[in-house]
């Protein structure tokens, strides 16, 4: 398969030389198909000095089809949704825009970005968009109550992928089922 | 009555007609549907419309696969001379202006070089595409770094191995169903693919895909053109109207696979009511109608504060859960009247009993009125379900009074029009009810009554001729009595659609709900995609 080896090259580049506040580690070293990405919150936003955890799922048709990446940690913000999905709104992620060349690498700093600066034009979750345009303060002291609670101590990627050990061999790409209606 | 006439012209046009149909490969068994939606105006156009076009008529054309190509190509042919610039790119350019030729030609010859970028086009000048070898080349995809990679780039020089760019076509054109928008795999990048270089990368059965998948956005970006939505039917329809003339036309068009449908919402011919009023009646009836009628037949309302009540047992004595009024189930008078004749309700005379019982009655007049028109529009509906299957039957009546009488086929057509006339007037019918469930009470809304009976008897007495065995059919002069029915079917479903639409266009009917026309925003229109 043509995407072993580009898989290969990014995982030992972003190993090598990690984006900013992040480790990235393969759950199962077989398997290059699965990431596991913990990134810190970045200072100067509600959710600094929290730690997040990230499932990045390559399908195999990777890099002709995108990445799927969700979070196994809760957090409050515009562009995820609040619940044990996690599932992320980024642009370049949505399947029409996908660009093969596109590398994990830059699409994790913009999951970094997104944390800096949240998209409330685009939202996932309208509400915690509504209440970060007009009432920040609000949203800040939630978003850092849900650090406090969830996003403290070593990060935990099993709750959100029950599944884990099933999906080990993925003949079958996964449907990007979540992020459905939010094109 | 001039039946004979119009009769033979009926016929002899069916003859026409028939040829044409055994080349129609589609013609299996279940695609009697579609087939036999009839079109028994025709004869009786030739008498009412032949000197003006009727007030229901709208002037389409049927357009199939090889004319839909044919007109890209002298767009794009007409495009590639006036502009000098190759087939392809002005393919590319006129997706990109929605086929609006004229705008495409003023814009270039102002800005030609915004006009290129903003379509996806690149003014380097560049030769024929092709495969190249290039020594060192590295893949910025599937990072393969091997001598002898063949590689490819548009204009823009993003280069990739073929073998990515092949997955990555692929991957766009069958997975995502994408065609004209297939952009460079380089990032940020937004050169378009062209026709040219697919060709030369991908395989004949994808590049036919592609192909189809264009054709298809030239109907959908262009609004005066749209698919026949009958199953496996490749014909598009053009027809002029637009969305904000839908509250004064019902653009009712037929396409050569004898499919009727509104060019409007593309539902199925809804003539005489406006796209709005279906769309309004379509929601009320999935929304209401099973429970109305349940509300109709379950419940009364408590005489003091209207909360509906469904009494589940007990004696008579009820007590309103939310106003606490206390009054008798049978008669809804005050309980503290009802004295000593506890629990056996025979008074009927009290004067507050009369007041709940006319207020009750009151407000059961709009649940009662939209249950009249529903029970009709779904009479039809089922009938002409009914009607169809009996088409079936009618084949083989056919056969079978052929066989029995010596009639010739010729002489048997006379029941298959019968059945297409009594579909599609109760069709019409069926959309009459829901019309008039939205009119606001007055005089035209008599004549139009008067004229929606006139079909509505004609067609249940068509209906019950063509039921009869088929010894009787073989007699003559029943033959005579539903040729004549069938013509007087279709013309007074004619001059019921005449009056109304006439009176649509001239925007007289005055509507109990608010009309809107349907001008900006998605909602006007049926599903895109």
């Amino acid at each position: 398969m043509a995407s072993q080896k580009r898989i290969a090259k990014e995982l030992t580049d972003v190993t090598s030389n990690p984006p900013a506040g992040m480790t990235i580690s393969l759950p199962d070293d077989s398997d290059i198909h699965k990431w596991h990405v913990t990134m810190d919150g970045p200072s100067e936003t509600p959710y600094a000095g929290g730690h997040f955890g990230l499932i990045v799922r390559l399908p195999a048709e990777y890099p002709f089809k995108g990445p799927e990446i969700t979070f196994a940690t809760r957090i409050y913000h515009p562009n995820v949704t609040n619940d044990s999905e996690g599932s992320i709104c980024l642009g370049p992620l949505k399947p029409g825009n996908w660009k093969p060349v596109t590398r994990l690498k830059s699409i994790l700093e913009a999951i970094r970005q997104l944390l800096i600066e949240p998209q409330p034009d685009d939202p996932l979750e309208p509400r915690i968009a509504d209440q970060y345009k007009n009432d920040r303060r609000d949203f800040e002291k939630t978003a850092r109550s849900y650090v406090a609670q969830y996003a403290k101590g070593a990060v935990k990627f099993s709750d959100a992928t029950g599944t884990e050990e099933t999906t080990t061999k993925r003949s079958e790409p996964e449907q990007p089922r979540r992020m459905m209606g939010q094109e | 009555m001039d039946t004979d006439d119009d009769f033979m012209s009926n016929v002899s046009s069916e003859e026409d007609m028939l040829p044409d149909d055994s080349d129609n490969d589609m013609s299996g068994d279940d695609d009697f549907d579609f087939d036999d939606e009839p079109d028994p105006d025709i004869d009786i156009q030739k008498d009412i419309g032949q000197q003006k076009r009727a007030a229901y008529d709208v002037p389409f054309t049927v357009h199939q696969p090889q004319d839909i190509q044919r007109q890209q190509d002298d767009l794009i042919n007409e495009v590639n001379m006036i502009l000098n610039i190759s087939k392809e790119e002005a393919a590319i350019l006129l997706r990109h202006f929605r086929w609006n030729k004229e705008r495409l030609i003023e814009d270039y010859m102002d800005r030609p070089s915004q006009v290129l970028d903003a379509a996806g086009l690149s003014e380097k000048i560049s030769g024929p595409p092709k495969l190249q070898v290039i020594p060192g080349f590295c893949c910025d995809i599937c990072c393969e770094e091997e001598d002898g990679l063949e590689s490819f780039a548009l204009k823009c020089g993003h280069r990739y191995c073929v073998d990515c760019y092949r997955h990555y076509l692929a991957q766009k054109i069958r997975e995502e169903g994408e065609a004209a928008r297939i952009q460079c795999p380089s990032d940020g990048c937004n050169i378009i693919i062209d026709a040219k270089s697919l060709d030369l990368l991908v395989t004949a059965e994808l590049t036919e895909r592609y192909h189809k998948l264009l054709n298809r956005t030239f109907v959908e970006d262009k609004d005066t053109l749209k698919w026949c939505p009958a199953p496996d039917c490749q014909n598009a329809v053009e027809c002029n109207i637009k969305k904000k003339d839908l509250n004064r036309i019902v653009p009712t068009v037929s396409c050569l696979c004898s499919h009727r449908f509104c060019f409007g919402c593309i539902l199925n011919d809804h003539q005489p009511a406006p796209c709005d009023l279906v769309k309004k009646w379509l929601k009320k009836c999935a929304d209401d109608s099973e429970t109305a009628n349940w509300i109709s037949a379950n419940t009364k309302e408590c005489p003091k504060c209207g909360s509906t009540i469904e009494k589940n047992g007990g004696c008579n004595h009820m007590t309103c859960r939310k106003c606490k009024h206390e009054f008798c189930w049978m008669c809804m008078g005050l309980w503290s009247e009802h004295g000593t004749s506890w629990y056996s309700c025979n008074r009927f005379e009290e004067k507050s009993g009369t007041e709940a019982r006319d207020a009750q009655a009151k407000s059961r007049v709009s649940l009662e009125r939209y249950l009249h028109y529903y029970n009709r529009y779904a009479n039809h509906e089922q009938s002409a379900r009914l009607d169809k299957d009996l088409f079936h039957k009618t084949e083989k009546k056919m056969v079978q009074l052929q066989k029995e009488s010596g009639m010739s086929w010729i002489e048997v057509q006379y029941l298959s029009s019968a059945s297409k006339a009594l579909q599609t007037c109760r069709q019409t019918l069926m959309w009459t009810y829901a019309f008039a469930f939205y009119l606001a009470r007055n005089n035209l809304t008599e004549i139009f009554e008067d004229n929606q009976k006139d079909l509505e008897l004609a067609v249940e007495s068509l209906s019950e001729m063509f039921e009869k065995p088929v010894q009787d059919l073989a007699d003559q002069k029943l033959k005579v009595d539903i040729m004549d029915k069938t013509s007087y079917c279709n013309k007074r479903r004619i001059i019921l659609l005449d009056d109304t639409a006439q009176n649509l266009a001239d925007g007289k009917w005055t509507f109990n709900v608010e009309f809107s026309t349907p001008s900006a925003g998605p909602s006007g229109s049926g599903a895109r995609k």
